[in-house]
């Protein structure tokens, strides 16, 4: 492997069409760590919203679109473990008895990364040159954390940001209610699921809420701008970035400026 | 009370989240069950190993589903037992029927049995002049309340004290009204008294069966509370209700699994009691039952051998996935409808009721996996549920609107520069109304999310776009 390797973005339907930002902020971190990224323009979606309401036919058209555009890469690196998750865990398995395309799954699945701990575990990124005054906490995505192993990595980053502070939640670990087409499926019971998250995270003191997937942050962040509280909500890769966007739906970030960019 | 039904889940959801006493239920159970299994797991080094063990013991055992079986029955003959096969719950219905008849019986105990529920078996019973008495605590509570269990493990988990002193204070009348009854050792002391009663006069005792024993035509139970032996010791007569995955086959191998169900279920290194029945009574034994029956319920399950679902009757009813699923956390088992709520019962409902009457439980997921994490037979429920949404999405059983959708979607993503030019104008619009606040309190069709939350305003301009354009400034500085 080159010790520059081209790293292809998978950006996520979401980071693409709700938060660029978070997309710039993983640029930012792997060409920090020597990477080449390239953000293959042929991407749209990884399939698992049809992957997970039974359409099979449409998540295998959808996964070798995928598969096709991004074998060509050293590395696919998504900044999500639920999108990363899909193609790294499931694709493979999308295939199954069609031993061509599972093969090529195969071999996508085995170069793909969720951002953070590519940067750790791969990269052996151990510190960021970043600041933000914050008292933090950081929710564990299921797919980050389940399917992708995500755990200490963005803490260990995260110990390195200047001003930082990490409480952690009572549950981290539990499920905020997101769940793709769960929350709008089930409205209440993501409700309920989400509000015992916010509740967590108010009960922890901390100004500031970080996790690795978008989906999740829309959720909680939707939910405690709902409820009118001022904890803010950003990607961990933005803050490990340095901090360019307002806090994620608020307009601007409590007491003016964009965050602490260093 | 309506019937529960899964067809109606949403419903029933919606109502247990409104529904005070069973927050306040459900409150108290949630952390306790997760903290103690947790720490069981983390006492035994080699936790993770007898997990592989266990799934090893179940995957061989079902491979050789049949011959076990036979060698349990000839075994449990040979001990005296009487061995019955029914195809479905009216048939093991009628099985019991004959037997209580037969035994010319007025009043049955029964310990806790899933299998029991599964045959509807209480009303049944009722309906012919039998009274079955729950002797299970928690399963006496809810016989009294005129409910269903809503727990594979505890059944009563969805009562408070409180309300388990007023049921009992309306059923025990003959005790004296102004009794104290506020501590769980009161509770436990009057239901105790009641049931002795029960136990005599019983002339059939029923049970379930955690195991049954290839090797020694053996039947277990593991209970924490020691009814399970006086219902199956005290009557003449002792019915065992299984179904057919509950076979291994040694002892062996029942005690490896015994290990991973207490920690997993209640984080005890054992249950209190395991009581191992061969046969009825011999010669010189100094207690027990003169008949001993034993039915095996099929129920649909060996449709489904074979399938991708056989992984499902690993399963050893530990009640783990239940306890630690953030969707059973919030609604509690009843809104499911089915026999067995949670996880496990979002892959087994369907198969024993049909995906067209149940197909609702298995979308109600979120996917966060937590269940297969914590299953100690490491059963990947969240992909079998995933299985049961194909099925149901390859016979068109879903709503036309979420198909429609769902094509249109899919039909989009695979032409990126399309979509891409869609996705532009919905953005700009979205940004645009955000563009103040940061988010959008309503927005049309989107009615599930700002039921509850804000939607983030996109920041404006996809990702792919402002890509393009930095990349070509950047070209351009570097020339
Ligand atoms: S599916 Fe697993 S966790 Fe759930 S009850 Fe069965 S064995 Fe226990």
């Amino acid at each position: 492997m080159p010790d520059s390797p081209t790293v292809a973005l998978f950006v996520t339907c979401l980071v693409d069409l709700f938060r660029p930002s978070v997309g710039f902020a993983a640029v930012k971190l792997l060409e920090q760590a020597g990477c080449t990224v390239e953000a293959p323009s042929a991407q749209a979606c990884c399939g698992q919203p049809g992957y997970n309401s039974g359409d099979r036919k449409s998540a295998q058209a959808i996964a070798k679109g995928v598969i096709a555009a991004f074998e060509g890469y050293d590395y696919v690196v998504a900044p999500s473990g639920s999108c990363g998750g899909m193609i790294a865990k499931h694709y493979p398995e999308l295939f199954a008895g069609d031993p061509a395309w599972q093969a090529r799954a195969e071999a996508l699945a085995a170069k793909t990364h969720e951002l953070i701990s590519y940067l750790v575990d791969v990269r052996g990124m151990t510190a960021v040159e970043s600041r933000l005054d914050a008292v933090c906490t950081y929710h564990d995505s299921c797919s980050s954390l389940r399917e992708m192993k995500v755990k200490a990595q963005p803490r260990r980053l995260l110990q390195s940001v200047e001003g930082l502070a990490l409480r952690e939640l009572e549950t981290p670990e539990v499920c905020c209610g997101f769940g793709g087409a769960f929350c709008v499926k089930y409205p209440d019971i993501s409700n309920a699921m989400v509000a015992d998250k916010t509740a967590d995270i108010a009960q922890t003191g901390a100004d500031t809420v970080l996790a690795g997937d978008l989906g999740c942050l829309m959720n909680i962040a939707g939910k405690l701008s709902r409820d009118g509280s001022a904890i803010r909500a950003w990607h961990v890769a933005e803050v490990l970035a340095g901090v360019e966007a307002p806090p994620i739906a608020q307009a601007e970030t409590p007491g003016g400026g964009s965050g602490g960019r260093p | 009370m309506t019937e529960l039904s899964p067809a109606r889940f949403s419903e029933q959801a919606a109502a247990a989240l409104k529904d005070a006493a069973l927050q306040r239920a459900l409150g108290n159970m949630r952390i306790g069950f997760i903290e103690k299994r947790r720490k069981a797991a983390d006492k035994l080094p080699e936790f993770e190993a007898l997990r592989d063990e266990g799934v090893a013991i179940k995957n061989h055992t079902l491979a050789h589903l049949d011959l076990y079986l036979e060698a349990y029955e000839k075994k449990a003959v040979e001990a005296g037992g009487q061995v019955h096969w029914a195809r479905d719950a009216g048939e093991a219905r009628q099985i019991v029927l004959r037997i209580c008849r037969d035994a010319g019986a007025r009043t049955v105990t029964k310990g806790k049995s899933m299998i029991g529920e599964e045959m509807h078996l209480n009303p049944f019973l009722e309906a012919n002049d039998i009274e079955p008495v729950e002797t299970d605590l928690g399963e006496y509570i809810i016989q009294l309340r005129h409910e269903t269990p809503s727990h594979i493990i505890a059944p009563a988990i969805h009562v408070n004290k409180d309300q388990v002193a007023d049921a009992f204070r309306e059923h025990h009348t003959a005790l004296p009204p102004d009794r104290p009854l506020d501590e769980g050792p009161d509770l436990l002391a009057e239901a105790r008294t009641e049931l002795r009663e029960r136990f005599i006069e019983a002339d059939v005792g029923i049970t379930g069966a955690n195991f049954l024993i290839a090797e020694t035509g053996s039947s277990i139970i593991v209970t924490n509370e020691g009814n399970g032996d006086l219902t199956q010791i005290l009557p003449r007569v002792h019915i065992v209700l299984a179904s057919l995955e509950k076979v291994v086959p040694t002892l062996e191998d029942a005690t490896t699994l015994m290990r991973l169900l207490a920690r997993s279920a209640t984080g005890q290194e054992m249950s209190v009691y395991t009581t191992v029945s061969t046969g009825p009574r011999r010669a010189g034994d100094p207690d027990g039952p003169e008949e001993y029956h034993v039915i095996l319920l099929d129920n649909g399950r060996s449709a489904l051998y074979g399938t991708e679902f056989q992984e499902v009757f690993r399963c050893i009813r530990c009640g783990a996935c239940l306890n630690h699923c953030p969707v059973y956390g919030a609604i509690g088992g009843h809104a499911y409808g089915t026999v067995y709520p949670g996880p496990i019962g979002k892959v087994l409902s369907p198969a024993l009721m049909g995906i067209d009457k149940a197909g609702k439980l298995p979308n109600a997921s979120s996917f966060c996996g937590r269940c297969e994490e914590v299953c100690p037979m490491r059963i990947p429920l969240p992909k079998l549920m995933r299985h049961w949404r194909e099925e149901e999405y390859d016979r068109k059983l879903n709503p036309a609107a979420v198909r429609w959708g769902l094509g249109l979607w899919a039909w989009a993503v695979r032409r990126p520069a399309l979509y891409r030019f869609g996705a532009r104008f919905a953005i700009a619009g979205m940004a645009f109304l955000g563009r103040r606040r940061g988010h959008l309190k309503a927005l049309p069709m989107a009615g599930g999310w700002t039921a509850h939350r804000n939607l983030p305003a996109p920041q404006g301009g996809t990702f792919h776009d402002l890509w393009r354009k930095r990349k070509s400034t950047r070209r351009r500085t570097d020339r």
